[in-house]
């Protein structure tokens, strides 16, 4: 069709047609994201020059890994028509605990050599074991993941204040071991650390999707339940995994933050629930389920820090801040209903 | 029964749905008074005919005269304003509002003329004489939720009778209905003839039909193929009316024989409500039928057999072990394998590719044991080749979505992701539903390769002449029970009809 409407064209209009015809092709590809990055990057370039400086682009690089971590958990529960809003409630909880662990301000296991290999288990163990009960209650008990999460997020955020109330005098646990630390702050060889747990992560995760069993059922049931259902795919385990997914992906973030702060605090992660959810969905993953995949989670995440490092940089506050990524946001959700437009006329 | 002037004539309505003709060139003339039925196995074009009267559907041909005016409905709506009242076979009330806003809800009468308040009290008022009309005794302001389904038909009625319908249109009204709120509707629909309102019933129950109405239509593929008035018809001479053609040649030979080896055997399966004592054998190698109206529980037995319902008592074996538990993936790892009727709902990815669709039963057989890794390459090839064998129409199996399929190549990818696993027990539920003759022919044909491999065929359908040419035996269903079994030899389409309509025309009967 567009061949046509270009072989009918005036031959002046030809260059007009061809680019019509890339931005078209632009807005098509399923990489959108990193297209829009790329052209707001260059776009800022003349205002906030310093935006492009290395050091810019390594914090830039390393700020997002934790957030990438948790919203690749979160593309799990996306792909299954679910939703994880019990996700920053998790790395506060798994923050404050891991920490009474392994701190040496009278931590459980303080100044053993057990304190951190425990520690880190300990993250781990509470990440899962919350998202296990938000699968257990979405498909045993038929609740809406919405309001099974977001019971989650109001619950634990109270749990881990007054947990952290229990173990110290101030409003978060401090004394972390140093080798703890160095995973969320360290690096070898300019290379930090969390990028090797970051990477990690984002393999396995984009493995499991795509090449195994468990991620093709995945997508089966998001993109209609019942035909999975009459296909023998064991529905609801796989939508109860998800949620582990996503509860253990929310508590290596925790590590990763935790590290970085070198304290367990319960109020760690609170501001950015809706920046995981929109990056996620800003990469393309269907908030309707049986869409979705790791590497466009990686641009939707990249897409909001390089929108964040920007705005800070050219010295807004907050509100300003909140305001100015709202419409960002928005316009790049304009622009991925448009593409389901043209997408519905092909 | 004397009738009065003629109100409404169709004359030549052919319609046709994505090229397969569903009414065929259909005249006929109902006067004010009277009532005339409306029969035909199911997919005979009844329905379509329903909603081209009512509105939903615009005919390609043709031309309805309503009271001498050319009628040419847009919508239910202008149906409605015609003075045409469509009853649904599944009653349109809202459950959550009185009897009186589901009256009015198309149009509630106002206060002062324009403004935004409902005026109460008039609907309430009005309310009450029509619930008189139809001998409900309840408040207008009841919760239709609170009435039984024979009330709620009633309501029904009460809401056309609102709108001053000259002609009411019912499709299945008593399907749902108990004996005595069956006699109670058809008592109204007498009193509806003595005001001159003129009804068009559509049933399957036909001794309601020979009772109620003053003569009788019959439609055969979409063709009007007899009628006549009440008189000169009985249940025999309509049943054959509805079966008809002398079918030859539509399905393909089966040589083998069915083995005495039990492959399914249900004993005493019973759901209350759904299914009640169910007990057979399908036998390897067999092609078992499954007869039976609409809402006779044959799908509803099926998901049970599959696991994807609950049943409270009874036991299910397969090649004589019994299923502990009843579950898809214990029904599966068995060699059973089930094709749905609901294709678009529970049968397909609609927003997949065939590999995605064909390979989802049986991903775990392509997976590496440890790691879960799928071998994407030796699934696409079996893909392929299942797909080739069943002539499914494109090559393109990995990146074209199956909504961008025909109906029957969509059906096939059903059926091709089940034969990947290679079923030894297959339930097909109206394997043949909605796909045009020739693909019907194909489907045979793997069903009877299947057979040929030793598979036993558990084969639901509402078209009498594909189970009479496909069965080595046909099980009746009536009312969730078996209610008879025919041999091969004795295949006979009426006397199969009979048994599945007879149970309701008993009751009938007996209660009268």
């Amino acid at each position: 069709m567009l061949r046509a409407r270009e072989a009918s064209g005036k031959p002046a209009s030809a260059s007009a047609a061809g680019a019509r015809h890339l931005v078209e092709r632009l807005i098509l590809s399923e990489y959108l994201v990193f297209y829009l990055t790329l052209i707001y990057f260059v776009a800022v370039l003349p205002i906030v020059p310093e935006i492009a400086s290395p050091r810019s682009i390594y914090n830039m690089l390393t700020d997002m890994l934790p957030l990438l971590v948790v919203a690749i958990g979160q593309t799990f529960v996306l792909i299954v028509a679910g939703i994880d809003l019990s996700v920053t409630s998790i790395i506060a909880m798994a923050s404050v605990v891991g920490a009474s662990v392994m701190t040496s301000d009278g931590g459980y296991l303080g100044d053993t050599w057990l304190a951190v290999p425990v520690g880190v288990l300990t993250f781990l163990v509470v990440g899962g074991l919350v998202g296990w009960f938000n699968g257990w209650s979405c498909t045993r008990l038929g609740m809406p993941p919405i309001i099974v999460t977001l019971v989650g997020l109001m619950f634990l955020s109270g749990l881990a204040i007054w947990y952290t109330t229990g173990h110290s005098e101030t409003s978060s646990i401090a004394g972390l071991p140093r080798s703890f630390v160095a995973i969320g702050q360290g690096s070898a060889y300019g290379i930090p650390h969390s990028l090797w747990v970051a990477l990690a992560v984002g393999i396995t995760a984009h493995l499991l999707l795509s090449r195994t069993v468990f991620g093709r059922w995945l997508y089966a049931i998001g993109i209609n339940r019942k035909a999975a259902e009459v296909s023998g795919v064991p529905v609801k385990t796989a939508i109860l995994w998800a949620f582990v997914i996503s509860g253990v992906c929310a508590a290596i973030a925790s590590i990763l933050y935790t590290g970085r702060l070198e304290t367990g605090t319960p109020v760690l992660g609170e501001r950015i629930l809706l920046d995981i959810i929109a990056a996620v969905v800003i990469g393309g993953t269907s908030l309707a389920g049986g869409k979705g995949k790791i590497v466009w989670t990686v641009g939707g995440v990249l897409f909001l820090v390089v929108i964040d490092t920007s705005l800070k940089l050219l010295g807004m506050s907050l509100f300003v801040v909140l305001g100015a990524k709202g419409a960002v946001i928005l316009f790049a959700a304009i622009i991925d209903s448009t593409r389901q437009r043209i997408l519905m006329r092909h | 029964m004397s009738s009065g002037a003629e109100i409404l004539r169709v004359e030549g309505l052919s319609k046709s749905f994505f090229g397969v003709e569903v009414l065929h060139q259909v005249s006929f003339a109902l006067h004010q008074g009277e009532t005339i039925g409306l029969v035909g196995e199911n997919g005979s074009g009844k329905s379509t005919m329903m909603n081209i009267l009512g509105g939903i559907h615009k005919a390609d041909a043709g031309s309805i005269t309503l009271a001498g005016e050319a009628y040419v409905p847009g919508g239910p709506r202008d149906a409605q304003a015609a003075g045409l009242a469509f009853i649904h076979q599944e009653l349109n009330l809202f459950e959550n509002l009185s009897i009186e806003e589901n009256v009015f809800v198309s149009g509630f009468p106002r206060r002062w003329g324009r403004l935004p308040l409902i005026d109460r009290g008039r609907i309430s008022e009005r309310t009450r004489q029509l619930l008189d009309m139809v001998d409900v005794r309840y408040p207008p302001n009841t919760l239709v939720g609170r009435l039984s389904q024979g009330e709620r038909q009633l309501v029904e009625i009460a809401k056309a009778l609102s709108v001053d319908a000259r002609i009411i249109l019912f499709d299945e009204p008593t399907t749902s209905l108990t004996r005595r709120e069956t006699a109670k509707l058809f008592e109204i629909m007498e009193r509806l003839r003595v005001q001159g309102i003129a009804v068009i019933y559509v049933s399957h129950i036909l001794g309601d039909v020979l009772r109620v109405c003053d003569g009788v239509q019959v439609l055969r593929d979409g063709h009007l193929v007899g009628g006549g008035t009440r008189d000169e018809m009985t249940i025999e001479s309509l049943i054959s009316m509805m079966v008809g053609r002398q079918i030859e040649n539509l399905f393909p030979e089966r040589d083998t024989k069915p083995s005495v080896a039990p492959a399914l055997t249900v004993e005493g399966v019973t759901q209350p409500g759904v299914v009640k004592d169910v007990s057979f054998i399908l036998h390897e190698s067999e092609v078992l039928g499954l007869a039976g109206l609409m809402g006779a529980g044959r799908s509803e037995l099926a998901r049970i057999l599959f696991g994807l319902d609950p049943f409270e008592a009874g036991s299910i074996s397969v090649h004589g072990e019994v299923l502990e538990t009843v579950t898809p993936e214990t029904c599966m790892a068995r060699g059973m394998a089930f094709l749905t009727e609901d294709r678009r709902g529970e049968g397909l990815l609609m927003e997949a590719s065939i590999i995605d669709n064909a390979g989802l039963p049986s991903l775990q057989s392509y997976a590496n044991e440890r790691t879960g890794w799928i071998d994407r390459t030796k699934l696409a090839a079996d893909v392929a080749d299942v797909s080739r064998r069943l002539q499914v129409n494109t090559t393109d199996y990995g990146s074209m979505l199956v909504k961008n399929l025909s109906g029957g190549n969509q059906q096939k990818v059903v059926i091709g992701k089940w034969l990947l696993r290679h079923p030894k027990v297959f339930l097909l539920d109206e394997p043949t539903r909605g796909i045009d003759v020739g693909a019907k022919y194909e489907i045979y044909k793997i069903v009877n390769d299947l057979v040929a491999e030793g598979a036993a065929i558990l084969f639901i359908s509402s078209e009498m002449e594909e189970l009479i040419g496909m069965c080595d035996r046909i099980l009746v269903m009536n009312r969730g029970e078996i209610t008879g079994i025919h041999h091969r030899h004795e295949f006979d389409n009426e006397k199969i009809l009979e048994t599945a309509m007879r149970t309701s025309l008993d009751d009938f009967e007996r209660s009268h």
